[in-house]
Protein backbone atom coordinates (compact mmCIF):
# COMPACT_ATOMS: atom_id res chain seq x y z
CA UNK A 1 0.00 0.00 0.00
CA UNK A 2 1.87 3.27 -1.17
CA UNK A 3 0.17 5.25 1.73
CA UNK A 4 1.77 2.73 4.18
CA UNK A 5 4.89 3.21 2.46
CA UNK A 6 5.18 6.89 3.28
CA UNK A 7 3.98 6.68 6.75
CA UNK A 8 7.28 4.51 7.67
CA UNK A 9 9.22 7.40 5.30
CA UNK A 10 8.06 9.74 7.48
CA UNK A 11 9.26 8.03 11.03
CA UNK A 12 7.87 6.22 13.57
CA UNK A 13 4.16 7.31 15.15
CA UNK A 14 4.93 9.51 18.21
CA UNK A 15 1.12 10.50 18.85
CA UNK A 16 -2.37 8.75 18.01
CA UNK A 17 -6.12 10.24 19.13
CA UNK A 18 -8.53 7.62 18.56
CA UNK A 19 -12.10 9.00 19.74
CA UNK A 20 -11.49 11.89 21.90
CA UNK A 21 -14.21 13.22 23.25
CA UNK A 22 -13.96 16.08 25.55
CA UNK A 23 -15.80 18.25 28.38
CA UNK A 24 -15.67 21.07 30.33
CA UNK A 25 -17.94 20.86 33.06
CA UNK A 26 -21.26 19.94 31.19
CA UNK A 27 -19.94 21.18 27.56
CA UNK A 28 -19.12 18.39 25.47
CA UNK A 29 -16.74 19.97 23.62
CA UNK A 30 -14.81 17.40 21.26
CA UNK A 31 -17.12 14.30 19.59
CA UNK A 32 -14.49 11.91 18.69
CA UNK A 33 -11.21 13.63 17.37
CA UNK A 34 -8.78 10.93 15.31
CA UNK A 35 -5.36 12.08 14.01
CA UNK A 36 -1.85 10.96 14.14
CA UNK A 37 1.20 12.33 14.02
CA UNK A 38 4.81 10.76 13.04
CA UNK A 39 7.92 11.88 13.85
CA UNK A 40 9.32 14.56 12.56
CA UNK A 41 6.20 15.76 10.97
CA UNK A 42 4.72 19.00 11.23
CA UNK A 43 0.77 18.82 11.42
CA UNK A 44 -1.47 21.69 11.46
CA UNK A 45 -4.86 21.75 13.33
CA UNK A 46 -7.46 24.20 11.25
CA UNK A 47 -10.32 25.56 12.12
CA UNK A 48 -12.79 28.25 13.19
CA UNK A 49 -12.94 29.67 16.51
CA UNK A 50 -14.77 27.32 19.20
CA UNK A 51 -13.72 24.55 17.05
CA UNK A 52 -12.20 22.48 19.05
CA UNK A 53 -8.65 22.82 18.18
CA UNK A 54 -7.37 24.41 21.37
CA UNK A 55 -9.55 22.13 23.47
CA UNK A 56 -8.05 18.96 21.67
CA UNK A 57 -4.39 20.37 22.86
CA UNK A 58 -5.75 20.98 26.28
CA UNK A 59 -6.91 17.43 26.16
CA UNK A 60 -3.60 15.56 24.95
CA UNK A 61 -2.13 17.07 28.30
CA UNK A 62 -4.95 16.27 29.94
CA UNK A 63 -5.97 20.09 31.10
CA UNK A 64 -9.65 19.48 30.56
CA UNK A 65 -12.06 18.49 32.96
CA UNK A 66 -12.90 15.35 31.67
CA UNK A 67 -11.71 13.52 28.73
CA UNK A 68 -12.71 9.42 27.23
CA UNK A 69 -11.23 7.93 24.08
CA UNK A 70 -7.56 6.71 23.34
CA UNK A 71 -4.26 9.13 23.13
CA UNK A 72 -0.98 7.35 22.67
CA UNK A 73 2.15 8.90 22.96
CA UNK A 74 5.59 7.02 22.30
CA UNK A 75 3.01 3.76 21.96
CA UNK A 76 2.15 4.56 25.62
CA UNK A 77 -1.57 4.86 26.41
CA UNK A 78 -1.58 8.17 28.70
CA UNK A 79 -5.21 8.96 28.86
CA UNK A 80 -5.70 8.05 32.56
CA UNK A 81 -2.49 9.83 33.68
CA UNK A 82 -1.97 12.94 35.53
CA UNK A 83 -0.88 15.85 33.66
CA UNK A 84 2.76 16.26 34.80
CA UNK A 85 3.41 12.34 33.54
CA UNK A 86 2.00 12.59 30.42
CA UNK A 87 4.44 15.70 29.58
CA UNK A 88 7.11 13.67 30.33
CA UNK A 89 6.15 10.24 28.54
CA UNK A 90 5.44 12.43 25.82
CA UNK A 91 7.97 14.71 25.92
CA UNK A 92 5.58 17.23 25.30
CA UNK A 93 6.35 20.94 25.13
CA UNK A 94 3.60 23.02 25.24
CA UNK A 95 3.20 26.81 24.37
CA UNK A 96 -0.40 27.37 25.33
CA UNK A 97 -2.59 30.03 23.06
CA UNK A 98 -2.24 32.71 26.39
CA UNK A 99 1.26 32.05 25.72
CA UNK A 100 1.37 31.45 29.83
CA UNK A 101 4.26 34.38 30.48
CA UNK A 102 4.81 33.95 34.05
CA UNK A 103 4.82 38.10 35.77
CA UNK A 104 7.04 37.25 38.45
CA UNK A 105 9.04 35.45 37.24
CA UNK A 106 11.99 37.03 35.24
CA UNK A 107 13.15 36.31 31.28
CA UNK A 108 15.93 33.87 32.39
CA UNK A 109 13.70 32.10 34.98
CA UNK A 110 11.04 31.81 32.60
CA UNK A 111 13.02 30.28 29.77
CA UNK A 112 15.00 27.69 32.89
CA UNK A 113 11.43 26.79 34.51
CA UNK A 114 10.55 23.90 32.72
CA UNK A 115 12.35 20.77 33.64
CA UNK A 116 13.86 18.99 31.34
CA UNK A 117 12.23 16.15 29.69
CA UNK A 118 14.97 14.44 27.36
CA UNK A 119 18.34 14.77 25.71
CA UNK A 120 18.89 17.10 23.27
CA UNK A 121 17.55 19.95 23.99
CA UNK A 122 18.97 23.44 23.16
CA UNK A 123 21.49 25.08 25.57
CA UNK A 124 20.16 28.60 26.87
CA UNK A 125 23.57 30.02 25.12
CA UNK A 126 21.80 28.35 21.80
CA UNK A 127 18.62 29.70 22.28
CA UNK A 128 19.60 33.66 22.98
CA UNK A 129 21.21 32.94 19.47
CA UNK A 130 17.97 31.84 18.09
CA UNK A 131 16.48 35.19 19.66
CA UNK A 132 18.62 37.57 19.82
CA UNK A 133 16.11 39.64 21.33
CA UNK A 134 15.54 37.62 24.51
CA UNK A 135 18.84 37.89 25.69
CA UNK A 136 19.03 41.41 25.65
CA UNK A 137 16.23 41.26 27.94
CA UNK A 138 17.19 38.52 30.53
CA UNK A 139 16.38 39.91 34.02
CA UNK A 140 13.36 41.96 32.78
CA UNK A 141 9.91 40.56 34.07
CA UNK A 142 8.16 38.01 31.88
CA UNK A 143 5.53 40.37 31.42
CA UNK A 144 7.12 43.42 29.97
CA UNK A 145 7.69 42.08 26.85
CA UNK A 146 5.97 42.65 24.03
CA UNK A 147 3.46 40.14 22.46
CA UNK A 148 6.06 39.59 19.36
CA UNK A 149 8.96 38.81 22.42
CA UNK A 150 6.97 37.23 25.14
CA UNK A 151 5.77 34.60 21.88
CA UNK A 152 9.57 33.83 21.22
CA UNK A 153 10.17 32.93 24.94
CA UNK A 154 7.40 30.90 25.21
CA UNK A 155 8.48 28.79 21.97
CA UNK A 156 12.44 29.06 23.56
CA UNK A 157 11.61 28.00 26.78
CA UNK A 158 10.14 24.78 25.85
CA UNK A 159 13.27 23.84 23.06
CA UNK A 160 15.43 24.62 26.12
CA UNK A 161 13.82 20.83 27.62
CA UNK A 162 14.52 18.53 25.11
CA UNK A 163 10.82 18.28 24.35
CA UNK A 164 10.31 15.72 20.77
CA UNK A 165 6.71 16.82 19.87
CA UNK A 166 6.07 20.68 20.28
CA UNK A 167 2.22 21.40 20.60
CA UNK A 168 2.25 25.00 19.85
CA UNK A 169 -1.08 26.85 19.71
CA UNK A 170 -1.89 30.01 18.18
CA UNK A 171 1.37 31.02 17.85
CA UNK A 172 0.79 33.82 15.10
CA UNK A 173 -1.90 35.66 16.96
CA UNK A 174 -1.66 39.20 17.44
CA UNK A 175 1.43 39.41 15.74
CA UNK A 176 2.63 41.64 13.45
CA UNK A 177 3.52 40.30 9.75
CA UNK A 178 7.69 40.64 10.08
CA UNK A 179 7.53 38.61 13.82
CA UNK A 180 5.15 35.92 12.29
CA UNK A 181 7.60 35.59 9.17
CA UNK A 182 10.52 34.94 11.67
CA UNK A 183 7.94 32.34 13.34
CA UNK A 184 7.61 30.52 10.10
CA UNK A 185 11.78 30.54 10.03
CA UNK A 186 12.21 29.08 13.71
CA UNK A 187 9.34 26.51 12.81
CA UNK A 188 11.39 25.44 9.41
CA UNK A 189 14.48 25.34 11.30
CA UNK A 190 12.63 23.10 14.39
CA UNK A 191 11.58 20.69 11.93
CA UNK A 192 14.96 20.87 9.76
CA UNK A 193 15.85 19.72 13.32
CA UNK A 194 13.99 16.43 13.56
CA UNK A 195 11.37 18.26 15.83
CA UNK A 196 7.66 16.94 15.63
CA UNK A 197 4.88 20.04 15.80
CA UNK A 198 1.63 20.29 16.35
CA UNK A 199 0.18 23.42 15.36
CA UNK A 200 -3.29 25.18 15.92
CA UNK A 201 -3.77 27.95 13.17
CA UNK A 202 -6.17 30.34 12.24
CA UNK A 203 -3.66 31.83 9.55
CA UNK A 204 -3.58 29.49 6.77
CA UNK A 205 -0.97 31.41 4.81
CA UNK A 206 1.52 30.89 7.19
CA UNK A 207 0.91 27.10 7.97
CA UNK A 208 0.44 25.72 4.87
CA UNK A 209 3.89 26.42 3.73
CA UNK A 210 5.56 24.48 6.83
CA UNK A 211 3.18 21.78 7.40
CA UNK A 212 3.44 18.13 5.85
CA UNK A 213 -0.29 17.29 6.50
CA UNK A 214 -3.30 19.35 7.62
CA UNK A 215 -6.44 18.85 9.78
CA UNK A 216 -9.66 20.47 9.80
CA UNK A 217 -11.53 20.71 12.75
CA UNK A 218 -15.03 21.46 13.00
CA UNK A 219 -17.59 20.87 15.90
CA UNK A 220 -15.27 18.93 18.13
CA UNK A 221 -14.37 16.31 15.33
CA UNK A 222 -12.00 15.88 11.87
CA UNK A 223 -14.11 17.19 9.22
CA UNK A 224 -10.96 16.12 6.91
CA UNK A 225 -7.09 15.37 6.36
CA UNK A 226 -5.74 17.36 3.61
CA UNK A 227 -1.91 16.08 2.60
CA UNK A 228 0.41 18.98 1.81
CA UNK A 229 0.11 17.83 -2.08
CA UNK A 230 -3.24 18.51 -1.96
CA UNK A 231 -3.18 22.04 -0.69
CA UNK A 232 -4.20 23.06 -4.29
CA UNK A 233 -6.73 20.57 -5.28
CA UNK A 234 -8.82 21.01 -2.23
CA UNK A 235 -8.30 24.64 -1.79
CA UNK A 236 -12.01 25.16 -2.48
CA UNK A 237 -12.76 23.07 0.20
CA UNK A 238 -10.23 24.69 2.40
CA UNK A 239 -11.95 28.46 1.86
CA UNK A 240 -15.26 26.52 2.54
CA UNK A 241 -14.27 25.17 5.92
CA UNK A 242 -12.32 28.25 7.31
CA UNK A 243 -14.68 31.21 6.38
CA UNK A 244 -16.25 32.82 8.99
CA UNK B 1 3.14 63.27 79.36
CA UNK B 2 7.12 61.70 79.98
CA UNK B 3 8.25 59.10 77.79
CA UNK B 4 12.24 58.66 77.88
CA UNK B 5 13.85 57.19 75.00
CA UNK B 6 14.89 54.10 77.15
CA UNK B 7 11.43 53.23 77.68
CA UNK B 8 10.74 53.68 73.96
CA UNK B 9 13.31 50.97 72.87
CA UNK B 10 12.66 48.46 75.40
CA UNK B 11 9.25 48.69 74.57
CA UNK B 12 10.02 48.37 71.30
CA UNK B 13 12.49 45.47 71.52
CA UNK B 14 9.30 43.95 73.23
CA UNK B 15 6.84 44.72 70.24
CA UNK B 16 9.95 43.28 68.12
CA UNK B 17 9.74 39.92 69.76
CA UNK B 18 5.79 39.88 69.07
CA UNK B 19 6.31 41.05 65.74
CA UNK B 20 8.47 37.85 64.55
CA UNK B 21 5.64 35.94 65.93
CA UNK B 22 3.12 37.80 63.58
CA UNK B 23 5.89 37.66 60.69
CA UNK B 24 6.36 33.97 60.79
CA UNK B 25 2.70 33.03 61.17
CA UNK B 26 1.61 35.60 58.88
CA UNK B 27 4.48 34.06 56.20
CA UNK B 28 2.78 30.74 56.40
CA UNK B 29 -0.51 32.23 55.84
CA UNK B 30 1.07 33.89 52.81
CA UNK B 31 3.01 31.13 51.26
CA UNK B 32 -0.22 28.57 51.59
CA UNK B 33 -2.95 31.42 50.37
CA UNK B 34 -0.89 31.59 47.43
CA UNK B 35 -0.74 28.41 46.37
CA UNK B 36 -3.87 26.66 47.39
CA UNK B 37 -5.83 29.79 47.55
CA UNK B 38 -6.70 28.67 51.43
CA UNK B 39 -7.06 30.81 54.24
CA UNK B 40 -5.68 28.35 56.51
CA UNK B 41 -7.45 29.67 59.82
CA UNK B 42 -6.10 26.28 61.30
CA UNK B 43 -2.90 27.75 61.55
CA UNK B 44 -2.79 29.03 65.40
CA UNK B 45 -3.82 25.58 66.12
CA UNK B 46 -1.09 24.07 64.26
CA UNK B 47 1.41 26.53 66.12
CA UNK B 48 -0.30 25.62 69.49
CA UNK B 49 0.45 21.96 68.57
CA UNK B 50 4.39 23.37 67.36
CA UNK B 51 4.22 24.70 71.17
CA UNK B 52 2.81 21.47 72.65
CA UNK B 53 4.89 19.00 71.12
CA UNK B 54 7.65 20.68 72.81
CA UNK B 55 5.88 20.40 75.64
CA UNK B 56 4.84 16.77 75.63
CA UNK B 57 7.88 15.79 74.15
CA UNK B 58 10.04 17.57 77.36
CA UNK B 59 7.48 16.85 80.41
CA UNK B 60 5.04 14.01 79.22
CA UNK B 61 6.58 11.69 76.58
CA UNK B 62 8.83 10.08 79.19
CA UNK B 63 6.58 8.96 81.60
CA UNK B 64 4.15 8.15 79.13
CA UNK B 65 6.91 5.35 77.68
CA UNK B 66 7.70 3.75 80.63
CA UNK B 67 11.13 5.76 80.52
CA UNK B 68 11.26 8.42 82.99
CA UNK B 69 14.35 9.83 81.94
CA UNK B 70 13.34 10.12 78.36
CA UNK B 71 13.30 13.98 77.26
CA UNK B 72 13.19 15.74 74.10
CA UNK B 73 15.07 18.93 74.80
CA UNK B 74 14.29 22.54 73.35
CA UNK B 75 16.97 22.18 70.40
CA UNK B 76 15.70 18.82 69.08
CA UNK B 77 12.10 20.01 69.55
CA UNK B 78 13.19 22.94 67.15
CA UNK B 79 13.55 20.35 64.05
CA UNK B 80 11.10 17.59 65.42
CA UNK B 81 8.22 19.93 66.11
CA UNK B 82 7.96 21.43 62.81
CA UNK B 83 8.41 18.02 61.21
CA UNK B 84 5.90 16.40 62.79
CA UNK B 85 3.55 19.15 62.58
CA UNK B 86 4.58 19.24 59.15
CA UNK B 87 3.12 15.95 58.22
CA UNK B 88 0.45 16.33 59.88
CA UNK B 89 -0.30 19.41 57.70
CA UNK B 90 0.47 17.48 54.40
CA UNK B 91 -1.87 14.83 55.67
CA UNK B 92 -4.61 17.56 56.32
CA UNK B 93 -4.04 18.47 52.84
CA UNK B 94 -3.81 14.99 51.33
CA UNK B 95 -6.82 13.70 53.20
CA UNK B 96 -9.41 17.04 53.22
CA UNK B 97 -8.36 19.91 52.26
CA UNK B 98 -7.31 18.94 48.19
CA UNK B 99 -10.83 17.65 47.52
CA UNK B 100 -12.20 21.56 48.44
CA UNK B 101 -9.79 23.07 45.70
CA UNK B 102 -12.83 22.91 43.03
CA UNK B 103 -14.59 24.81 45.31
CA UNK B 104 -15.11 28.93 46.84
CA UNK B 105 -12.77 29.99 49.44
CA UNK B 106 -15.08 29.66 51.85
CA UNK B 107 -15.32 26.20 51.85
CA UNK B 108 -11.47 25.91 52.94
CA UNK B 109 -11.92 28.10 55.38
CA UNK B 110 -14.63 26.56 57.32
CA UNK B 111 -13.04 23.02 57.08
CA UNK B 112 -9.58 24.70 58.45
CA UNK B 113 -12.02 26.64 61.12
CA UNK B 114 -13.62 22.94 61.87
CA UNK B 115 -10.12 21.47 62.30
CA UNK B 116 -9.37 24.54 64.10
CA UNK B 117 -11.84 23.77 66.73
CA UNK B 118 -11.16 20.38 66.75
CA UNK B 119 -8.03 20.63 67.99
CA UNK B 120 -8.01 22.98 70.31
CA UNK B 121 -11.04 20.93 71.89
CA UNK B 122 -8.95 18.38 72.13
CA UNK B 123 -5.87 19.78 74.09
CA UNK B 124 -8.42 21.33 76.33
CA UNK B 125 -9.52 18.27 77.14
CA UNK B 126 -6.44 16.98 78.75
CA UNK B 127 -4.52 20.41 79.32
CA UNK B 128 -4.77 23.60 81.60
CA UNK B 129 -6.60 26.41 79.65
CA UNK B 130 -5.01 28.73 81.38
CA UNK B 131 -1.00 27.47 80.25
CA UNK B 132 1.89 24.95 81.19
CA UNK B 133 5.19 26.15 82.07
CA UNK B 134 7.80 24.81 79.60
CA UNK B 135 10.30 24.01 81.39
CA UNK B 136 12.97 22.84 78.44
CA UNK B 137 14.34 26.49 77.55
CA UNK B 138 18.10 25.34 77.37
CA UNK B 139 20.45 26.67 80.09
CA UNK B 140 22.64 28.16 77.70
CA UNK B 141 19.76 30.72 76.76
CA UNK B 142 19.01 31.65 80.27
CA UNK B 143 19.25 34.64 81.74
CA UNK B 144 19.47 38.56 80.58
CA UNK B 145 21.65 40.69 77.87
CA UNK B 146 22.55 43.92 78.62
CA UNK B 147 21.46 46.01 75.45
CA UNK B 148 22.33 49.41 76.95
CA UNK B 149 19.05 51.16 76.84
CA UNK B 150 17.28 47.53 78.78
CA UNK B 151 18.06 44.23 79.88
CA UNK B 152 16.40 41.84 77.97
CA UNK B 153 16.50 37.98 78.39
CA UNK B 154 18.58 35.70 76.41
CA UNK B 155 15.94 33.51 75.17
CA UNK B 156 13.48 36.21 73.66
CA UNK B 157 16.51 37.70 72.00
CA UNK B 158 17.29 34.38 70.11
CA UNK B 159 14.00 33.96 69.58
CA UNK B 160 13.95 37.02 67.69
CA UNK B 161 17.07 36.32 65.52
CA UNK B 162 16.13 33.10 64.72
CA UNK B 163 12.58 33.93 63.41
CA UNK B 164 14.23 37.13 61.37
CA UNK B 165 16.85 34.57 59.98
CA UNK B 166 14.19 32.02 59.26
CA UNK B 167 11.50 34.78 57.91
CA UNK B 168 14.88 35.87 55.36
CA UNK B 169 15.72 32.65 54.25
CA UNK B 170 12.51 31.70 52.77
CA UNK B 171 11.97 34.88 51.68
CA UNK B 172 15.35 34.26 49.95
CA UNK B 173 14.62 30.67 48.85
CA UNK B 174 11.08 32.02 47.20
CA UNK B 175 12.41 34.73 45.34
CA UNK B 176 15.78 34.22 44.29
CA UNK B 177 16.07 30.53 43.89
CA UNK B 178 14.90 28.03 41.13
CA UNK B 179 12.95 26.23 43.68
CA UNK B 180 11.37 29.47 44.43
CA UNK B 181 10.38 30.27 40.79
CA UNK B 182 8.69 26.96 40.36
CA UNK B 183 6.87 28.08 43.04
CA UNK B 184 6.39 31.30 41.93
CA UNK B 185 4.95 30.06 38.59
CA UNK B 186 3.27 27.82 40.26
CA UNK B 187 1.12 30.75 42.31
CA UNK B 188 0.40 32.40 38.83
CA UNK B 189 -0.58 29.34 36.62
CA UNK B 190 -0.83 25.96 38.10
CA UNK B 191 -2.41 24.41 35.25
CA UNK B 192 0.56 25.30 32.75
CA UNK B 193 3.73 24.37 35.43
CA UNK B 194 1.77 21.42 35.59
CA UNK B 195 1.77 20.54 31.78
CA UNK B 196 5.54 21.21 31.67
CA UNK B 197 5.84 18.20 33.83
CA UNK B 198 5.68 19.30 37.50
CA UNK B 199 4.39 17.52 39.94
CA UNK B 200 2.33 20.42 41.37
CA UNK B 201 -0.12 18.15 43.28
CA UNK B 202 3.00 17.50 44.84
CA UNK B 203 4.28 20.85 45.57
CA UNK B 204 0.92 21.72 47.11
CA UNK B 205 1.20 19.82 49.32
CA UNK B 206 4.76 19.99 50.50
CA UNK B 207 4.05 23.70 50.57
CA UNK B 208 1.34 23.30 52.54
CA UNK B 209 3.53 21.07 55.09
CA UNK B 210 6.19 23.59 55.41
CA UNK B 211 4.01 26.80 56.11
CA UNK B 212 2.31 24.18 58.65
CA UNK B 213 5.76 23.80 59.55
CA UNK B 214 6.88 27.29 60.29
CA UNK B 215 3.94 28.05 62.45
CA UNK B 216 4.84 25.10 64.12
CA UNK B 217 8.49 26.07 64.81
CA UNK B 218 6.97 29.72 66.22
CA UNK B 219 4.87 27.47 68.60
CA UNK B 220 8.47 25.74 69.90
CA UNK B 221 9.59 29.39 70.14
CA UNK B 222 6.94 30.77 71.91
CA UNK B 223 6.70 27.79 74.43
CA UNK B 224 9.48 29.09 76.56
CA UNK B 225 8.20 32.90 76.58
CA UNK B 226 4.53 32.50 77.07
CA UNK B 227 3.00 29.13 78.80
CA UNK B 228 2.04 26.24 76.67
CA UNK B 229 -2.00 26.49 76.57
CA UNK B 230 -4.48 24.88 74.25
CA UNK B 231 -5.74 28.86 73.40
CA UNK B 232 -2.37 30.28 72.67
CA UNK B 233 -2.76 30.01 68.71
CA UNK B 234 -6.69 31.17 68.96
CA UNK B 235 -5.76 34.28 70.68
CA UNK B 236 -2.65 35.08 68.45
CA UNK B 237 -4.26 34.50 65.19
CA UNK B 238 -6.70 37.13 65.56
CA UNK B 239 -4.15 39.41 65.84
CA UNK B 240 -2.45 37.48 62.77
CA UNK B 241 -5.33 37.89 60.29
CA UNK B 242 -5.47 41.61 61.01
CA UNK B 243 -1.41 41.18 60.16
CA UNK B 244 -2.51 39.58 56.61
CA UNK B 245 -5.08 41.91 56.03
CA UNK B 246 -3.22 45.18 56.63
CA UNK B 247 -0.22 43.34 54.33
CA UNK B 248 -2.55 42.04 51.57
CA UNK B 249 -2.50 38.39 50.78
CA UNK B 250 -0.11 38.93 47.69
CA UNK B 251 3.63 39.22 49.00
CA UNK B 252 6.05 37.34 50.90
CA UNK B 253 8.41 40.20 51.92
CA UNK B 254 4.98 42.37 52.81
CA UNK B 255 3.80 39.58 55.25
CA UNK B 256 7.14 39.74 56.66
CA UNK B 257 7.77 43.63 56.59
CA UNK B 258 4.37 44.17 58.20
CA UNK B 259 4.30 41.53 60.70
CA UNK B 260 7.77 42.92 62.27
CA UNK B 261 6.44 46.35 61.72
CA UNK B 262 3.55 46.15 63.34
CA UNK B 263 4.66 44.27 66.33
CA UNK B 264 7.27 47.57 66.51
CA UNK B 265 4.50 49.67 66.41
CA UNK B 266 2.47 47.89 69.22
CA UNK B 267 5.18 47.88 71.52
CA UNK B 268 5.40 51.95 70.87
CA UNK B 269 2.31 52.30 71.67
CA UNK B 270 2.50 50.56 74.65
CA UNK B 271 5.08 52.88 75.54
CA UNK B 272 3.13 56.01 74.33
CA UNK B 273 -0.36 55.54 75.28
CA UNK B 274 -0.47 51.41 76.95
CA UNK B 275 -4.27 51.41 76.59
CA UNK B 276 -4.38 51.37 73.11
CA UNK B 277 -2.00 48.72 72.67
CA UNK B 278 -3.91 46.04 71.97
CA UNK B 279 -6.53 47.52 69.71
CA UNK B 280 -3.92 49.62 67.36
CA UNK B 281 -3.34 46.71 65.29
CA UNK B 282 -7.17 46.75 64.64
CA UNK B 283 -7.27 50.28 64.34
CA UNK B 284 -4.66 50.40 61.09
CA UNK B 285 -6.23 47.63 59.71
CA UNK B 286 -9.68 49.56 59.46
CA UNK B 287 -7.65 52.23 58.16
CA UNK B 288 -6.06 50.24 55.91
CA UNK B 289 -9.49 48.36 54.68
CA UNK B 290 -10.77 52.09 53.93
CA UNK B 291 -7.91 52.94 52.16
CA UNK B 292 -6.41 50.31 50.68
CA UNK B 293 -8.80 47.26 50.75
CA UNK B 294 -6.18 44.95 48.85
CA UNK B 295 -3.58 45.56 51.87
CA UNK B 296 -0.13 47.47 51.91
CA UNK B 297 1.88 44.94 49.74
CA UNK B 298 -1.22 43.63 47.71
CA UNK B 299 -2.62 43.81 44.39
CA UNK B 300 -5.32 46.00 43.63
Amino acid sequence: MPEQAQTQARGRELLRIEGLNAWYGESHILHGIDFTVNEGEVVTLLGRNGAGRTTTLKSILGLVDRRTGSIRVNGSEIIKQPTHRIARMGMLGYCPEDRGIFSRLNVDENLSLPPRLGDGGMSVDEIYQMFPNLAERRSSRGTQLSGGEQQMLAMARILRTGASVLLLDEVTEGLAPVIVQALGETIRSLKDRGLTIVLVEQNFRFAAPLADRHYIIEHGRVAETIEASEIETKKDRINQYLSV
Amino acid sequence: MNVSLDLILAQMMLGLSAGVFYAMLSLGLAIIFGLLNVINFAHGALYMLGAFVALIGHSYIGPWLGYEDFQLGFWPALIVAPLLVGCFGMLLERTMLRRLYQFDHIYGLLLTFGIALMLQGFFTNYFNVSGTPYGGQPESLNGIVNLGFMYFPKFRLFAIVMSIVVCFLTWFVIERTRLGAVLRAGVENPKLVQAFGINVPLMVTLTFGFGVALAALAGVLAAPIYSVSPLMGANLIIVVFAVVVIGGMGSIMGAIVTGLTLGLIQGLTKAIYPPAANTVIFFIMVIVLLVRPAGLFGKE
